[in-house]
C-alpha cells in the first residue's frame, strides 16, 4: 500500500487548497470584518516581499539583508507623490514601482560588485545609508517622520471601512501581478536558467545561461514590486518614518523566516512559510521579544536539516509541484512514449559500454 | 579653524582604533575562513552585556572581568565553529549566510529579554576622563589612545601569528585550500576552530574597550557589524594592515561630518564607505 503523500492525489489535493485560497482572497472584504481585512492585506504584502526575495535568493543567488531599502523607498516616493505632488492616488502608488526601479540601478551597480555574504552585508550598508537619508528629508518630517494628512487619506475611501476594503483589492490585485508574472518569468527561458542556477550555478553557466543578465533581470525586477508593496504599507500604516518605512526586522528579517521556514528556491515555499508564519505570530505575539528566540533556533535547524524547509520536507513525498513551474521534458510525455524508450534504452547502452 | 579640524581628524583616527578592534575579528574570519560572519557585532555586545553583569552583579574590577572574559570568549569561538559554524561551511553560501543571521537574531533578542532595551555602559575608573594635553586647545583622551595603541599591538601580534608561526601556517594553508591541507594530514576542522577561537578572543578585548568607551543597548550589534564590514572591505581582504587603516578612514570621514552636524555622523561614514569602495572595489589595500 502506498502512503497517500506519495500518490498523485496528494498534488490534486494540494491544489485544491490553493485554489480554496484564491478564492478566500478573492472574496475576503465580503466574508471578513475591519481586523480581518487588515491582516490578510498584510498577509499579502509579507507574500510579495516573499516571493521577491526567494526569487533573488532562491533562484538567481543574491542573498540580500537590504530589501527593506526598496520597500521604505517606495514608501517615501508615493507620500511624496501623493500629498506634496498631489498627484492621482493610484498614479502615486504606480509611482512609488517606478522610483524604486530607478533606484535599483546604481544600488546594483554598487552591491553586483560584491558577491555572497559580501553582497548581503553591502545590501545592507546601502539599505542604512537611504534609511539615514530619508532621516535628512525635513520635508517628511526628518527622523521622527509625518503622517498622511486627512484629505490625502479619504481619496481612499471617506469610511474606514470602505477604505480597509479599497487597501484589500490593491494588495490583492498587486499579488496577482506578482505571482503570474513571476510564474510565467520561471515559466520562460529565462526562468530555466534560474532553475539551472538555483541546482547548480557553474553548470548553468557551462551550458550558456547568462549568470550576469539573469542576475540584473532578477533584481531589476524585484525592485518595483517591493516599492509598490511599500506604498500599500503606507496607506495601511498611513505614515512615512525612516525606522517603520525601512523597517529591516519587517521587510527583511520577518521575509527570511518566513521563505526560510516554507522553502527557498520553489513556488510553494514562500506561500507555505507565509502561512505558518501568520499563525505562529496570532501566538506568539503575546511573547514579545522571545518570538525571535523561537523563530532563531527554528530557521536553523531547518536549514541544518532540510534547507528547502517544509515545502522540500514534503515534496520528498508529493510527486509533483502544485505550482509547476517546470516542464516535463516531451520525450517522456506519454504520447512520445516509444520515443523515451528508445531514448532511454539508447543512453544506458552509451553508459553500459562506456 | 585649523585648530578644530586637527582636533576632529585626530579624535577621528583615535575612533579608528576602536573601530578596527571591531573589525579585526572579522577580518580574520573572511580572510581564513573566507565567510562574512553576520552575528559579529552581536557576539561583541553580547561579550559587553556579560562584562556589564561581571562589574555591575559582581563588583568586579573592569580590568579583572576583562581577563576573565577572554578565555571565555577564546573557548567560545571554538565551540562555536565546532558545532555550529563548520556543519554549513562546505554547503551553498546561502547556509552560512542564514545560519549567522539566525544567530544574530536571536542573540539581539535574547539580550533584549535578559537586559531589557536600555542603554547601558560600563565604567572604566578614572581612565574614562584623564587627557593629554596637546597644544592649544587640542587634548588627547588617555583612553582613546590606549585602544588605538591596543588595535595596533594586536594587529601586530596577529600578523606575527599568522605568518610567522606554526599555527599561523597551518591556519593559512587551510585557508588556501581545505582539500589540500586535508591531505597533508592536516585537520582542517580543528585549525579552522582554532582560528574562530582567536577571532573570539580579539572579539572580547574589544568588546572591553567598546563598554567603557561608548554605549550600547542589545540592538547596537548590526552598526557595529556595518563599521567592522565597512573597514574591512575598504581595506582590502585579507589584509590586518589594511583593516586597520580602513577602520581610521571611516573613524576620520565620520568625526568630520560630525563637526559639520552632529546628526551626521554615522551617515557620513557610509558615504565615504560607498564612495570609495565605487572607485576601488578590490579596497585599498587587497591582499588576494
Amino acid at each position: 500500500m502506498t502512503h497517500f503523500l506519495t500518490t498523485s492525489y496528494s498534488v490534486f489535493v494540494g491544489r485544491l487548497l490553493l485554489a480554496c485560497g484564491i478564492v478566500f482572497l478573492a472574496t475576503g472584504p465580503f466574508l471578513l470584518d475591519a481586523s480581518g481585512m487588515q491582516v490578510m492585506t498584510e498577509f499579502m504584502l509579507m507574500l510579495v516581499l516573499a516571493l521577491m526575495w526567494n526569487l533573488l535568493a532562491g533562484y538567481a543567488d543574491i542573498v540580500t539583508i537590504g530589501q527593506h531599502a526598496f520597500v521604505g523607498v517606495g514608501a517615501y516616493a508615493f507620500f511624496g507623490f501623493l500629498v506634496f505632488g498631489e498627484w492621482n492616488p493610484y498614479l502615486s502608488v504606480l509611482m512609488a514601482g517606478a522610483v524604486a526601479m530607478l533606484l535599483a540601478v546604481p544600488v546594483m551597480v554598487i552591491i553586483f560588485r560584491l558577491r555572497t555574504a559580501y553582497l548581503a552585508v553591502g545590501s545592507w550598508v546601502v539599505a542604512e545609508t537611504l534609511m539615514l537619508c530619508a532621516g535628512k528629508l525635513s520635508a517628511f518630517g526628518g527622523g521622527s517622520g509625518i503622517s498622511m494628512p486627512v484629505s490625502a487619506v479619504k481619496q481612499f475611501g471617506a469610511r474606514i471601512g470602505e477604505r480597509y476594503a479599497h487597501i484589500y483589492w490593491l494588495a490583492l490585485v498587486l499579488l496577482a501581478v506578482v505571482f503570474i508574472s513571476t510564474w510565467l518569468l520561471m515559466r520562460s527561458a529565462v526562468g530555466l536558467g534560474l532553475t539551472a542556477m538555483r541546482d547548480n550555478e557553474d553548470g548553468a553557466g557551462a551550458v550558456g545561461v547568462n549568470l550576469t543578465r539573469s542576475r540584473v533581470l532578477c533584481f531589476l525586477w524585484t525592485a518595483p514590486f517591493l516599492g509598490l508593496a511599500g506604498a500599500l504599507i503606507t496607506l495601511q500604516k498611513l505614515r512615512v518614518a525612516p525606522p517603520a518605512s525601512f523597517s529591516i526586522t519587517e521587510w527583511t528579517v520577518y521575509i527570511i523566516f518566513i521563505v526560510l521556514i516554507g522553502g527557498v528556491g520553489s513556488f510553494e515555499g514562500p506561500v507555505i512559510g507565509g502561512i505558518v508564519f501568520f499563525l505562529l505570530r496570532e501566538y506568539l505575539a503575546e511573547v514579545g521579544v522571545w518570538h525571535f528566540i523561537v523563530l532563531g533556533p527554528i530557521s536553523i535547524v531547518i536549514i541544518l536539516i532540510e534547507p528547502r524547509g517544509l515545502w522540500g520536507l514534503l515534496r520528498r513525498f508529493v510527486p509533483g509541484d502544485l505550482i509547476p513551474v517546470s516542464y516535463t521534458p516531451s520525450a517522456l510525455k506519454g504520447t512520445k512514449t516509444e520515443k523515451a524508450r528508445s531514448l532511454a534504452a539508447s543512453t544506458s547502452d552509451v553508459l553500459s559500454q562506456s | 579653524m585649523v585648530e578644530i579640524w586637527t582636533n576632529q581628524i585626530l579624535q577621528g583616527v583615535l575612533l579608528g582604533g576602536l573601530y578596527a578592534l571591531f573589525a579585526i575579528g572579522l577580518s580574520l574570519s573572511v580572510g581564513v575562513m573566507r565567510f562574512v560572519n553576520i552575528a559579529h557585532g552581536d557576539l561583541i555586545v553580547m561579550i559587553s552585556f556579560v562584562l556589564l553583569s561581571l562589574t555591575g552583579g559582581l563588583g568586579l574590577p573592569t580590568l579583572a572581568a576583562v581577563a576573565i572574559v577572554i578565555p571565555i570568549s577564546f573557548v567560545g569561538g571554538y565551540l562555536l565553529q565546532r558545532l555550529l559554524l563548520q556543519r554549513v561551511l562546505g554547503k551553498d553560501v546561502l547556509s552560512i549566510i542564514l545560519v549567522t543571521f539566525g544567530l544574530s537574531i536571536v542573540i539581539q533578542n535574547a539580550l533584549q529579554g535578559v537586559y531589557g532595551a536600555d542603554i547601558r555602559k560600563v565604567g572604566g575608573g578614572a581612565i574614562e576622563t584623564a587627557t593629554i594635553p596637546l597644544s592649544g586647545n587640542i587634548n588627547v583622551g588617555v583612553l582613546p589612545l590606549v585602544i588605538f595603541i591596543s588595535a595596533t599591538l594586536l594587529i601586530w601580534l596577529l600578523d606575527l601569528l599568522l605568518y610567522r608561526s606554526r599555527i599561523g601556517a597551518r591556519i593559512r594553508a587551510v585557508s588556501d585550500s581545505v582539500a589540500t591541507a586535508d591531505l597533508v594530514g592536516l585537520r582542517s576542522a580543528r585549525i579552522y576552530a582554532i582560528a574562530m577561537a582567536i577571532v573570539g578572543a580579539t572579539m572580547a578585548i574589544s568588546a572591553g574597550f567598546m563598554a567603557i568607551w561608548t554605549n550600547f543597548d542589545p540592538t547596537s550589534g548590526p552598526s557595529r557589524l556595518l563599521i567592522a564590514f565597512e573597514a574591512v572591505v575598504l581595506g582590502g581582504l585579507g589584509n590586518l594592515w589594511g583593516t586597520l587603516i580602513g577602520g581610521i578612514i571611516i573613524g576620520v570621514a565620520q568625526a568630520v561630518g560630525a563637526q559639520f552636524d552632529a546628526a551626521w555622523q554615522v551617515l557620513a561614514g557610509h558615504i565615504v564607505f560607498l564612495a570609495i569602495f565605487l572607485t576601488r572595489p578590490q579596497g585599498l589595500f587587497p591582499k588576494y
